[in-house]
């Protein structure tokens, strides 16, 4: 049946992202800058690379104990929203919907064309697959800096933690290259949010209304529009 | 297996001013970086009102920051585990000599006169005498070899020995249901720990280090040494230790760091 068919009017349709979506990755947003930034001065502290000294206008925190009492809020934060965010991808089956299935083919031929400029980025509720791959990378990265950062924090009381990652030092090392490559997924992220602003505009008011149709074989999305004649 | 050098970073300066201005002007030094902000502003639009400058020490922040602090102390006690040993390493990773740290240069370490030294006991105790460093050196030994982790991120592996703490509290009639043991050390140092961390037995008052008695720099004649802790809970040239239920604040928490910086 398409969308036509139903007789639903397209209210009845969910938007791309529903509300609660949209809170929790302005959440996610916001406390992964405070992680970030607090995360710096606490690097400062002791640098794991003689040459990286992040500067003092940057960070969060004007001594140490201020960077680690704002990396101890933001974490309650980005773990129970964190949480929130994956049990709601999961249950809802957004995480499915949106980001399965993923061919290394494509992911290889998509990257390619954003490298040429010539990404498609006209659909705004099925990703592309450069978009799969960086939401599942950073899905997995923010896991692994939450795993490696409480290891850190009790390496004694989950040492076995520890173990997963030889010593202390290497755990801070984990912890490190994890932020390295969310602030690299935060650039591409920003830049191409800013690049298409729609789909800025998408997170903050909810983007189209979604709903499955016959026309598209591969099981994608369309956008809900009303029938041109609703009337009985 | 994980000693590492600490690195020094390029952009450290190599001359540093003496430690004591920072203390005694630590009020006009914040001022100076909260003024700032004001030119911080233009570097990073919004964000920038976050950054270094102020928000931290502004006293609402503050307050929200140390009462989130203090829910986490609550949690890290919770999460404690009395039972939980700290790993233990080979005698050939002990680093000699130790690392030395203090919140002063070793320069400035003003060393124990120990012909006048004597361990002062206070608080819900119920043998109060005095100890001589020779009493404590009667005492049974444990040694340890674990790690030391200071907040900042460092770690070594050091060989401390000493009686118990559990022992010793229990040898002078504490009282082990009591809430806090204090350390105070030669110089103005004091920190206490929560009971529990107390009588872990990786909790002991070391004497020596890799089997010498332990030096100057580093806490000579008594250190607390306790494998569940961070370093700033590890007080050093202590003279007195106090049990008792009452919570004061010591030296770091004064400055925010949390209080129970438990491993």
């Amino acid at each position: 049946m398409t969308i036509h068919q139903t007789g639903l009017g397209p209210t009845a349709y969910p938007r791309m992202h529903p509300l609660v979506l949209r809170l929790m990755h302005w959440t996610n947003a916001v406390a992964m800058i405070v992680m970030i930034l607090s995360g710096w001065k606490i690097y400062n502290d002791d640098v794991l690379f003689g040459i990286l000294h992040f500067p003092d206008d940057i960070v969060l925190g004007i001594w140490a104990q201020h960077a680690l009492q704002w990396h101890f809020l933001g974490m309650w934060v980005l773990g129970i929203n964190g949480l929130a965010y994956l049990a709601y991808g999961l249950a809802s089956g957004r995480f499915r919907r949106l980001l399965l299935p993923l061919s290394p083919r494509q992911v290889l031929q998509q990257v390619i064309d954003a490298l040429r400029f010539r990404l498609q980025h006209a659909d705004l509720v099925n990703y592309n697959a450069v978009q799969k791959t960086l939401y599942i990378g950073i899905i997995l990265v923010g896991i692994l800096q939450v795993i490696s950062g409480v290891a850190i924090w009790k390496p004694v009381q989950f040492s076995w933690l520890i173990a997963l990652f030889s010593n202390f030092q290497d755990a801070r090392l984990v912890h490190f290259i994890g932020m390295s490559l969310i602030v690299l997924f935060l650039l591409v992220h920003v830049t191409l949010a800013l690049l298409v602003p729609k789909t800025l505009i998408a997170m903050l008011t909810g983007g189209p209304r979604i709903g499955a149709s016959s026309s598209h074989t591969d099981g994608a999305l369309a956008v809900a529009r009303p029938a041109p004649d609703h009337s009985p | 297996m994980s000693v590492r050098r600490p690195f020094t970073s390029r952009f450290r300066p190599r001359d540093v001013p003496d430690r004591s201005i920072l203390t005694e002007h630590r009020a006009v030094i914040r001022d100076i970086s909260r003024r700032r902000l004001l030119t911080g502003v233009l570097s990073l639009g919004g964000l920038s009102m976050l950054t270094g400058c102020n928000v931290s020490d502004r006293s609402s922040v503050q307050r929200v920051l140390r009462s989130v602090s203090g829910f986490n102390d609550a949690v890290q006690g919770w999460l404690f585990d009395p039972d939980k040993l700290a790993p233990t390493y080979a005698a050939s990773q002990v680093v000699k000599p130790p690392r030395f740290n203090a919140y002063y240069d070793v320069e400035d370490v003003n060393p124990v006169d120990i012909g006048s030294w004597k361990l002062e006991l206070a608080g819900l105790i119920k043998d109060k005498r005095p100890w001589t460093l020779q009493q404590i050196y009667a005492l049974p030994e444990q040694e340890e070899i674990i790690k030391h982790i200071c907040v900042e991120g460092w770690d070594y592996i050091g060989q401390w020995s000493g009686p118990r703490l559990k022992d010793f509290l229990t040898l002078v009639g504490a009282d082990l249901h009591a809430k806090y043991v204090e350390f105070h050390g030669n110089d103005d140092y004091m920190e206490s720990i929560d009971m529990a961390s107390a009588l872990h037995p990786q909790t002991i008052l070391a004497t020596k280090y890799a089997g010498e008695p332990i030096g100057d720099p580093y806490g000579f004649p008594l250190r607390l040494r306790t494998a569940v802790k961070l370093g700033y809970k590890n007080p050093k040239w202590i003279r007195a230790i106090v049990v008792t239920n009452t919570y004061n604040v010591g030296f770091w928490e004064k400055q925010g760091f949390n209080w129970f910086a438990g491993l």
